[in-house]
């Protein structure tokens, strides 16, 4: 006979079981701890116990790499001495890819420190940023001449090419994304190609097209034209890939609405990719902003403050730089360390504002936005209200 | 007849359909169900269009003036273009042979240094690192794209180049047994004077790798954060170490990153033109000696030689740039294919 199993979960009875203590799966052992310190104590002492022995291998790097190996060596033998080959390996392999960041983000902490630390003895002086290098010689002293005219003259240059990039580049982007069709596809081909064009051959394009051909002389409007023609792409593609992320069913229901093309793209696409569209641009022109080598064969070098784009050359922050550590005076040497400093300053700003405006999803409103829209709706009730009771009135008479 | 019978079943009858049909024959037209246009849609469509023509023009005319321009040159020079290491277009001879060799010389170098850094930390960003930490490199990364490629040739110039030469040394004098590695007079004699080392394709090409390494970093960060959770969790569930996770399921799923994004900042570093520029000293002849003194690139010769080129002189270089514009062209292609395919997962099937 079998006996019909009842119905539902048995639930077993635990009050009998002892319960271990609980294990803790995350945090880090001791051992962990003492192996990766002894290691690297074991691996600094090798490499300056064996400095100067191997004959030629001198020099910070030198004892940098030596310390590196006999670190991995020493800890790959530590954690052996507790654990298999297995975690040995887990183990060794974690901590290379660490020290690949170790070494990537201190590369670029001491790039950044390195320049403004030996531009630093040209910034205090307030010349600095407000006269030109127009009576100030190799040989004068840092408290004459500055980089005035670079500075405005990156700010026209990088104006222009922002006139230029952002009405076409976003209303290209609208094109691929809103409006698509066959041709569609084949900018979206064009614009992917042109990423690929080196920002020389940029350069040496309008160099060869408008300079040689129709201005006959270096301007700052030529080296904006090289400028947009390098953003283009940038600005297109990112814009692009904004654009795309904006939710399909938000179209739909202002479609749904009876809202046209256009309205949907004015009142919904547009203000929702908003703040995407503004990082893009600020990246972009970040990127414009650093580029050298067009505006080195296109804007011609001076030393004097010239406003107007269209005629005589106008230099910017990094041909600056670029044409100061030319020399072999050790002030104007400083002096470019000094321009490259602004310069990294600039672009530095500028990235900030675009993680500050374009770390939220599309369509996210800061408090100040959401306050906004409050009011506005807040408005839209009352005007609603108003309209309804005046209604109310003249068919209550 | 079986229609005729279900249809009664339900009580359709023939009369009902045939006035049904009739009824819809004289109801009028089919609706169309798109709207009219506005006039503001067509002026939207139409402007967007124009935008995307002239941006096609602006592109298109680049293409075509470089190669018109180009095409002086190059009907010249003819094949030699391609293996004559002098370039003196004022005597007609000239070739891309040593600078397109120097131009990979330093990106082979770039790619050397800069691949086991972006590899190791996009894998520590995707699989060790978390929280606030994973933000931070994300975004260090990121912030080390937009430094200005002027920045990083002035420390390479200043800091680097001194700084760097002894290790240079030292790898020629232990490794000079590998004929890449080797420092030698024309003679064959090695050469161990610090002024042989300097200015030499090994800098250049480790200024380029900090360049090109965000790259690197951030195309396979994002296609090895695309490896699924099951497997992941799979592997882990069976006793997986986190590495042998890693070498069985994340790297299979990324190889098309690892190749995409390797491929794009090729692109890059080829392209590369003021940090070179500024390093390296020129020299038209191949140089097999990657530390030795002496290389150069395309682009850092157009930088050289645009200012007292003559107009056939100007053509010859424009040649050369279109020259590098192909290959970047052709790489750029193959990765977007390359990184495009292992997006649709198309290896996680076979």
């Amino acid at each position: 006979m079998l006996t019909t199993p009842t119905r539902g979960t048995a639930i077993p009875d635990l009050s009998t079981v002892e319960e271990a203590p609980k294990r803790d799966l995350r945090g880090v052992r001791a051992e962990d701890v003492f192996n990766l310190l002894g290691a690297l104590a074991a691996g600094a002492a090798t490499a300056t116990l064996l400095f100067g022995w191997i004959a030629p291998l001198t020099g910070g790097v030198g004892w940098f790499v030596v310390a590196f190996l006999s670190f991995i060596g020493v800890y790959a033998y530590l954690v052996k001495l507790g654990a298999g080959w297995q975690e040995v390996q887990d183990r060794v392999v974690t901590v290379l890819f660490v020290s690949a960041a170790v070494i990537l983000v201190s590369a670029l902490v001491f790039v950044v420190v390195y320049v403004v630390s030996r531009g630093s003895v040209a910034l205090p002086n307030p010349n600095f940023f407000t006269e030109d290098m127009k009576r100030a010689g190799p040989l004068d002293p840092l408290s004459a001449g500055g980089v005035l005219h670079a500075i405005l003259g990156t700010l026209i240059q990088i104006g222009i090419a922002l006139a230029i990039t952002i009405p076409l580049g976003i209303v290209t982007a609208l094109y691929l994304t809103e409006v698509g069709g066959r041709f569609a596809r084949f900018v979206r081909t064009i614009a992917d190609a042109m990423t690929a064009l080196p920002s020389i051959v940029a350069g040496l394009f309008v160099y060869s097209a408008v300079i040689m051909l129709i201005t006959h002389q270096r301007s700052g409007f030529a080296a904006a034209l090289a400028i947009a023609v390098m953003m283009m792409p940038i600005v297109i593609r990112t814009s692009d890939v904004v654009l795309r992320l904006v939710a399909g069913n938000l179209r739909e229901a202002a479609y749904a609405l009876g809202a046209s093309r256009w309205r949907t793209v004015w009142h919904v696409v547009l203000p929702t990719a908003r703040s995407g569209l503004v990082t893009a641009v600020i990246l972009g022109t970040a990127r414009g902003i650093g580029e050298t080598s067009p505006v080195l064969l296109t804007s011609g070098v001076t030393a004097v403050t010239n406003l107007n784009p269209f005629n005589g050359p106008m230099i910017s922050l990094p041909l600056q730089v670029f044409d100061f550590v030319r020399s072999p005076e050790p002030s104007m040497i400083v002096r470019g360390f000094g321009t490259a400093a602004v310069l990294l300053l600039l672009v530095l700003v500028l990235f900030l504002v675009a993680r500050l405006i374009g770390g939220r999803g599309p369509g996210r409103l800061s408090a100040s936005g959401m306050r906004r829209v409050e009011q506005a709706s807040k408005r839209d009730l009352a005007r609603i209200e108003r309209r309804v009771s005046t209604q109310t009135e003249r068919s209550e008479r | 007849m079986k229609s005729a019978r279900t249809s009664a079943e339900s009580g359709i009858t023939e009369e009902l359909l045939v006035d049904l049909e009739s009824a819809f024959r004289t109801g009028g037209e089919r609706r169309s169900l798109r709207s009219a246009p506005s006039v503001s849609d067509v002026v939207f469509a139409s402007t967007a269009f124009v935008a995307g023509l002239i941006t096609v023009a602006i592109m298109l005319a680049v293409g075509t003036f470089l190669s018109l321009r180009a095409g002086d040159a190059i009907g010249v020079a003819g094949f030699d273009f391609l293996v004559e290491q002098r370039w003196s277009p004022e005597t007609q001879q000239f070739g891309i042979a040593a600078v397109l060799f120097g131009t990979f010389m330093i990106a082979a170098v770039a790619m050397v240094v800069s691949l086991p850094l972006s590899f190791g930390t996009a894998l520590l960003v995707t699989e060790v690192a978390r929280g606030r930490l994973q933000r931070w490199l994300i975004t260090i990364v990121d912030l080390m794209a937009a430094v200005p490629s002027v920045v990083f040739g002035l420390w390479g110039l200043f800091f680097l180049q001194a700084n760097v030469v002894p290790v240079a040394q030292w790898i020629s004098h232990y490794f000079g047994w590998i004929p890449v590695l080797a420092v030698t007079d024309e003679a064959g004699a090695p050469l161990s004077d610090a002024s042989a080392f300097t200015s030499s394709s090994f800098i250049a090409g480790i200024v380029v790798a900090l360049m090109i390494v965000p790259t690197q970093t951030s195309v396979m960060r994002e296609t090895f954060s695309q490896a699924p959770l099951g497997e992941r969790e799979a592997a882990l569930g069976l006793g997986a170490t986190r590495w042998m996770m890693i070498k069985n399921v994340v790297l299979p799923f990324g190889r098309g990153g690892i190749i995409g994004g390797s491929m794009l900042s090729l692109g890059r570093a080829l392209g590369e033109t003021i940090a070179v520029y500024m390093i390296i000293s020129p020299i038209f002849s191949i140089n097999w000696q990657v530390l030795k003194t002496g290389g150069n690139s395309v682009s850092a010769l157009i930088a050289l030689r645009y200012g007292e080129a003559s107009d056939f002189a100007l053509s010859a270089l424009m040649a050369a740039g279109l020259t590098l514009f192909l290959i970047t062209l052709a790489i750029n292609f193959t990765a977007s294919i390359v990184v495009a395919r292992s997006r649709s997962g198309a290896e996680s099937e076979a």
